[in-house]
């Protein structure tokens, strides 16, 4: 049943459907450069992985969803969450450690989510959302709904066992979901010839008797053709697949890997001369679906957008640690059933020792 | 009330549970046509089939991940684990995911997931297969760890977990499966609350702490010791997070002793918890310190009196209260 296609779209697609795809990817590729350049200013702390180079794959995988479907994606989530449609405001105040972020700060630039729009996170842990979306699926399967999970994650995940039974699980319960294999070439900086006994991952599909292609992870239309199909596939066939999509990190790992040690500058140039972004707008002004100007007022609007969230972020208040407990349980009960573990702690901390231990 | 035994206790309150609630289903291997490893889930496949019965293949971080995801979603799984040993591959979902997901997402998504799982040893398992692991789990915040000695308590807390919204450890005990006792009749709502101890014997000269199967041969021992005028109260943990240390304390005050028993390692165990609190709780009441026993700190060998030697016996329980009771003058 596997195939590979490296298959070029012809433009079907209207001049809004241009519009939105273009606004998307502008947005979270000028998310992305100021994103760095506020770590770099220390306002961000811990781990920050950019998309810069991987924005067709995001929004372009992201853009088929229906309202029921849902989400899962790595800790390279920027992109996700910004083209689930998550406020850009609360996603940069996450980043920013503020309590207005859309995990009020507990979770950060790994662990984006927006319950509302189906969003069911940035996962911290290479693998670990796959047998979760899976469980997603096995629920939405279990209340007939018509809908499907879209699960991405980097290439380097095929390669632990969550992937392996993740995969299987899907396949002999016949479960709506599409695993996206973002495919950018690396895991840190190992590259997938390196780690991969198999490195086209699409092949793997076939393990599981389920679906499975790749595409041009760069072209926005040839992976939104694909999801949206896959994506149909699985809500109305209960059949899942694996969707390759071919890209690349134009940035380290990180923003604390400089990205050049383990690959060559030409490799890197060549990469930057297929822009997902640039490509796309020589295509859909040479289709004639916008014009050059309407790009650049695009290019504005998320400029500012972008500079708004950071100053709406810097400005937000930060979390008081007075909420330190506030989540660590969620059953109404948690308080009566902490209470007799140590008076006056929420969850058996010593009161008078928490003090000095902050 | 009605006489049955601690597998039987499961088994009904899981068939209420998912009578009472579309949401709750059951995963795990081998537990509808095969009716479990232990028969706990005797009978459920074929009263509610497999959608509600799940049936999984060998491949515990993903059902386990999927048990996480479908909570997520609103439903209530309750995964059992064929033994306690072959969590450890499912580690990262339990530990890593599961315990995590309320607080890393600022509180906006639940996690009402249960897993059943024993422990313990005594049947010639052998190291792989002997394990009691729980305090892994009351490590960690973010998960609630349960391991009641009784069918009651069994029947009432596993409703009390299935109804709770967030993932609970629900610790077994092979050697308990068989063990007869009451369960209430015909009350669908009775539950037992997580995070209460219970004095399950009165004494007022040793206070022996345990849970789970450990709580039955800390009985044993305190009917032994009866005999030579020494009244041993029995506190019998049933949770271990949320963890009841007043109960343990009002024992303390009154016996002013304490031994702490369990089937795991005594190296960072239940012990070590208990003694650390109590000793500042209780540091004017103490008469003498705060003793400890558990398994010996090998592998759990195979052969007979290898086993038993490691094991956390009887006699061991006793020989430490004993100790104890001379060190502080009672005997």
């Amino acid at each position: 049943m596997a195939r590979a296609e490296e298959r070029t779209t012809a433009l079907e697609i209207d001049p809004a459907d241009a519009r939105r795809l273009y606004r998307v990817m502008a947005l979270i590729r000028r998310f992305e450069e100021r994103t760095e350049e506020q770590y770099t200013r220390a306002r961000i702390g811990g781990y920050c992985h950019l998309a810069i180079g991987e924005e067709a794959a995001h929004a372009g995988a992201i853009d088929p969803l229906r309202e029921d479907d849902y989400l899962f994606a790595s800790y390279r989530d920027h992109g996700t969450a910004l083209a689930v449609g998550s406020p850009t405001a609360a996603v940069m105040a996450e980043l920013f450690g503020k309590s207005t972020g859309v995990a009020g700060g507990y979770g950060g630039s790994m662990h984006l989510l927006d319950v509302e729009r189906h969003f069911l996170g940035g996962w911290g842990i290479v693998g670990g959302q796959l047998p979760i979306a899976v469980g997603a699926a096995l629920a939405l399967d279990y209340t007939e709904a018509d809908a499907a999970v879209l699960c991405q994650f980097g290439e380097a995940a095929t390669n632990i066992g969550a992937f392996h039974e993740a995969l299987n699980l899907a396949a002999i319960w016949n479960l709506p979901i599409v695993f996206q294999c973002i495919n950018n070439l690396y895991g840190m900086g190992t590259s997938v010839t390196q780690a991969s006994g198999e490195p086209e991952q699409w092949k793997r599909a076939a393990a599981y008797g389920m679906h499975g292609e790749r595409v041009d992870g760069n072209d926005v239309l040839a992976v939104r053709e694909a999801s949206g199909r896959l994506l149909d596939q699985a809500r109305a066939e209960r059949r899942p697949a694996l969707l390759e999509t071919m890209t690349y990190r134009i940035r380290g790992h990180s923003v604390a890997d400089a990205g050049k040690v383990y690959r060559e500058r030409d490799e890197i140039e060549q990469w930057r001369s297929r822009d997902p972004i640039t490509s796309f707008a020589q295509r859909i002004v040479e289709a004639g679906l916008v014009d050059e100007s309407e790009l650049e007022e695009m290019r504005q609007e998320v400029e500012v957008e972008v500079a708004e969230a950071i100053k709406e972020a810097a400005a937000a208040p930060a979390p008081d640690p007075a909420q330190l407990y506030a989540h660590v349980y969620g059953d109404e009960a948690r308080g009566e059933q902490f209470a007799r573990m140590d008076a006056g702690a929420p969850f058996g901390e010593r009161e008078e020792t928490r003090s000095w231990r902050t | 009330m009605a006489d049955v035994t601690y597998r039987e206790a499961l088994r009904r309150a899981l068939d209420e549970e998912l009578e009472r609630d579309e949401r709750v289903y059951l995963m795990g291997e081998e537990i509808g046509r095969f009716e479990g490893s232990y028969k706990v889930t005797a009978g459920l496949w074929q009263k509610y089939g497999p959608k509600r019965v799940r049936e999984t293949p060998i491949a515990e971080e993903g059902f386990v991940g999927a048990g996480i995801g479908s909570a997520m979603l609103g439903l209530r799984p309750v995964v059992e684990i064929m033994t306690v040993n072959f969590i450890l591959v499912a580690m990262d979902m339990v530990v890593n995911h599961a315990a995590k997901i309320h607080q890393m997402f600022g509180g906006k998504v639940r996690v009402p997931l249960v897993i059943r799982t024993p422990g313990g040893a005594g049947a010639q398992l052998t190291a792989q297969h002997s394990q009691s692991l729980e305090v892994w789990f009351a490590h960690t915040p973010g998960l609630k760890v349960v391991a009641p000695s009784n069918p009651r308590d069994a029947y009432g807390m596993l409703k009390a977990a299935i109804r709770d919204d967030d993932p609970v450890l629900f610790h077994e005990n092979l050697v308990l499966y068989n063990l007869t006792g009451e369960i209430p009749d015909g009350d669908e709502d009775f539950t037992v609350p997580l995070g209460r101890a219970a004095v399950v014997r009165e004494g007022s000269d040793l206070t022996i702490v345990a849970h789970s199967f450990t709580v039955r041969r800390a009985l044993t021992v305190a009917d032994r010791l009866s005999q030579s005028g020494v009244e041993v109260e029995v506190v019998d943990l049933r949770s271990l997070r949320p963890l009841d240390i007043e109960t343990v304390a009002e024992s303390v005050r009154r016996t002013n002793r304490l031994l702490i028993a369990e089937e795991g390692w005594s190296t960072y165990g239940v012990g070590a918890e208990i003694a650390a609190r109590i000793s500042r709780a209780c540091f004017d009441d103490l008469d003498a310190p705060v003793e400890r026993v558990g398994q010996a700190e090998v592998s759990m060998p195979y052969a007979k009196p290898l086993e038993l030697a490691a094991l956390t016996q009887e006699e061991k329980i006793e020989a430490a209260a004993r100790s104890l009771l001379r060190e502080s003058g009672v005997l």
